[in-house]
């Protein structure tokens, strides 16, 4: 089948290449890639972007999920169907593991998370697996540390990221050099909007969690958000749980994760939703975001995503 | 969706009110969403803003960068209009972040040079229109900010106008220029046309972003590069193909299948046999795409190597003319020996001279100087490990240019800007 070529790319094809072109660099200048899976919306976009840079061959790299265990099951789900359904190897990395082992103690009372305990399940598996380099779907849209961020994220072998000393970025010469001991996060959907993901997942045609769309689900309104209730929920003073009908922006534990009231049912309904929205999809559905102006930073310096 | 994409780069100081231009940008085009209008109002009002709304704070990225109220990296902004995406390079102006704002023009498509009404022509903006033209920016649009503290005076306007072009002449190399008057404090010029600045006919800064053409001739019109990234081969047998692929991303140009290729630094010749990409094949392929060949004759091309059409082909040499800016604190002498990478090949190079040294203030070249130190820009010569396959920074910006990185360290402590084979 041949495609007739226009005279300049529009603005999708024009992101597209150039992620491509970002992970081909990687598989080429390093000797350990890893591709970090979640089964969220990005990250499925960064498998189609792995299929698009490397097919008829397999993946230069394996796939690996850090689970906390507290994930929603209709993702796990679908993470596991997608890696069997494009034939690839995947890791995963519990944080169940690292509690049992002593690596992390798991916090308790209501607000309760496993959300920060994952950055040392994830610093373990790297240094365990010996990846010199991780591909996340991290967005520089998405929070204002990000926006600061080099698509290839240098961290010490303590996994640390310091903000302030990263290397110039040019062109698109990126400098992969590192020592025995460091890596680097390589963030291929830097230039790309939350609105682009969605238009690039309905051009594609890709399948992505049921949680996505809108459903009914029981919740509890905490700050303002509206969070999935699970069975060892433990609810503050005057919380009540009742059904709702939502949908997530956002996939990452169930514990920090909150829901939008939606009505948005397909594919061209979340665009449509995401396209009008009022509030930055980390502001609306994360918990891990609001402790302070700087929570995300303080995260990543500390080895986070 | 036809929207196309226009990278630009801005720099400047909060005092320029670069910070405000592009919150303003982001507001007027109704980017900002609640949650983050209602941190910055909060923001603002714990500075004392009594309870005006700083555009400023929206740009804000790091701790030290709140605490300090100054820049001190490369933000990426992203905003979108019916008619364009955009993507926003925010540098910092001053001279010490001078690798910064190297790093935001290599990418850009267009500038915005920002120019304080009350001030004049400064330092700052001669630098950073300098850098624009040496980093080879099309299209440069200088705006001249704050009209509100000038009484929207089409007499000053039309004096700093008259001051710059006395200045860009010395630029060589730049592109067309407008100028624009605009107030980006309240609003005047940016988005919206201003009553006050009724004199002007020129229109907004947003329609000038939203119109100004980026794609110029028919790629095929340009000579195509193909530098080899990754080949493609599965195992052998593997889905009972037997498949060798070229990947890469197409550097300037087009390929069209059939179109006969030389590989350098080699020079084997061949032809296009299929170009491949994960949706189907294609008859031709334009910059900026990435894509895989295959090639009619089985030749071992590896990553590094190019592919290009025979006529108009790059230069292949050891020894180059090139101009850098200095990124690291340890500065740059002669006889230093560093890794280059360009295009998708690596070397190690050898600094055999520095020429001359750029005074940003009056673009003169001055020199042979002893070193080029941190911020610096100056021309050297340089001998590399292997042939490189190049063009003229000037008439190819992918295979023009160059980072040299510090083997002791792994710090990237160049940018380079080839201008000729020595």
């Amino acid at each position: 089948m041949s495609v007739a070529a226009p005279t300049q790319l529009s603005h999708l094809r024009a992101l597209e290449s150039e992620s491509i072109h970002v992970m081909r660099e990687v598989a080429a200048e390093f000797e350990r890639p890893v591709l970090l899976f979640s089964g969220g919306k990005d990250s499925i976009l960064l498998l189609r972007l792995a299929e698009k840079a490397f097919r008829p061959a397999p993946f230069p790299f394996p796939l690996m999920h850090i689970d906390t265990g507290h994930n929603f099951p209709e993702v796990i789900e679908f993470r596991d169907r997608r890696v069997a359904e494009i034939g690839e190897r995947l890791i995963v990395a519990s944080v169940q593991d690292s509690i049992d082992s002593g690596r992390v103690a798991e916090e308790t009372g209501p607000r309760a998370s496993r959300n920060r305990l994952q950055t040392v399940t994830l610093l373990d598996a790297i240094s365990e697996h010996r990846f010199d380099a991780a591909f996340g779907g991290a967005r520089r849209d998405e929070e204002r540390s990000r926006a600061k961020e080099r698509v290839f994220s240098f961290r010490d072998d303590f996994g640390q990221w310091d903000p302030k000393s990263q290397r110039p970025e040019l062109w698109n010469l990126y400098n992969g050099r590192i020592r025995r001991g460091e890596n680097v996060r390589v963030f291929p959907l830097s230039n790309w909007t939350e609105l682009d993901v969605w238009e690039y997942i309905h051009r594609e045609r890709l399948e992505v969690p049921s949680i996505y769309f809108a459903h009914d689900r029981e919740v509890f309104e905490r700050d303002g958000m509206l969070y999935p209730w699970r069975e060892d929920t433990e609810l503050i003073d005057g919380e009540k749980v009742f059904t709702d009908t939502v949908r997530f922006r956002t996939v990452g534990d169930m514990t920090c994760t909150g829901s939008v009231r939606s009505q948005a049912a397909t594919l061209d309904e979340v665009v449509l939703e995401i396209a009008a929205t009022r509030l930055t999809e980390r502001g609306e559905t994360r918990a891990d975001d609001r402790v302070s102006e700087a929570a995300m930073e303080d995260r990543k310096k500390a080895g986070y995503f | 969706m036809t929207l196309d994409l226009l990278r630009l780069t801005t720099a400047g100081s909060v005092d320029d009110g670069k910070s405000t231009l592009i919150g303003r940008l982001l507001y007027d085009t109704e980017q900002v969403l609640d949650d983050q209008l209602a941190s910055v109002a909060e923001a603002s009002e714990r500075r004392g803003g009594e309870g005006t709304l700083d555009l400023a704070l929206l740009t804000d990225g790091l701790r030290a960068e709140r605490e300090q109220g100054i820049t001190i990296d490369v933000a990426y902004r992203y905003f979108a209009t019916p008619r364009r995406r955009f993507i926003i390079a925010d540098c910092p102006g001053h001279r010490q972040y001078t690798r910064n704002m190297v790093t935001g023009a290599s990418t850009a498509d267009l500038a915005v040079v920002l120019i304080d009404a009350r001030r004049g022509v400064l330092e700052q903006s001669k630098r950073h229109a300098f850098i624009s033209s040496l980093l080879g920016i099309p299209k440069l649009v200088v705006a001249i900010n704050k009209m509100d503290l000038v009484d929207y005076s089409k007499d000053r306007f039309e004096e700093l106008v008259e001051e710059f072009e006395g200045f860009a002449v010395k630029l060589g190399g730049v592109g067309e220029i407008s100028y624009i008057p605009i107030s980006a404090l309240h609003g005047d010029n940016v988005v919206e046309n201003s009553e006050r600045l009724s004199w002007f006919s020129g229109g907004s800064l947003l329609d000038l972003l939203e119109k100004v053409e980026v794609a110029y001739d028919h790629p095929y019109d340009r000579p195509a590069r193909f530098p080899v990234q990754w080949v493609i081969r599965p195992a052998s047998g593997e889905n009972g193909v037997d498949y060798r692929g070229y990947a890469g991303q197409l550097a300037s140009g087009a390929l069209r299948r059939g179109d006969e290729v030389t590989v350098l630094p080699g020079g084997a010749r061949t032809r296009i046999a299929a170009i491949d990409t994960y949706d189907g094949e294609l008859e031709e392929a334009i910059a900026p795409m990435s894509l895989s060949l295959r090639l009619e004759d089985e030749l071992d091309v590896s990553r590094g190597e190019m592919i290009c059409r025979p006529e108009g082909a790059p230069t292949v040499g050891r020894e180059l003319v090139a101009d850098v800016c200095w990124m690291a604190e340890e500065p740059l002498r002669a006889g230093g020996r560093y890794l280059i990478k360009h295009t998708s090949r690596g070397a190690t190079a050898v600094v055999d001279e520095i020429q001359d040294l750029v005074d940003v203030q009056t673009l003169e070249r001055t020199g042979p100087p002893a070193e080029l130190a941190l911020n610096d820009i100056g021309r050297v010569r340089l001998r590399t490990s292997s042939p490189l396959v190049f063009d003229p920074y000037t008439s190819n910006r992918r295979t023009g240019s160059f980072i040299l990185i510090d083997e002791t360290n792994n710090g990237t402590v160049a940018a380079g800007m080839i201008a000729t084979a020595a």
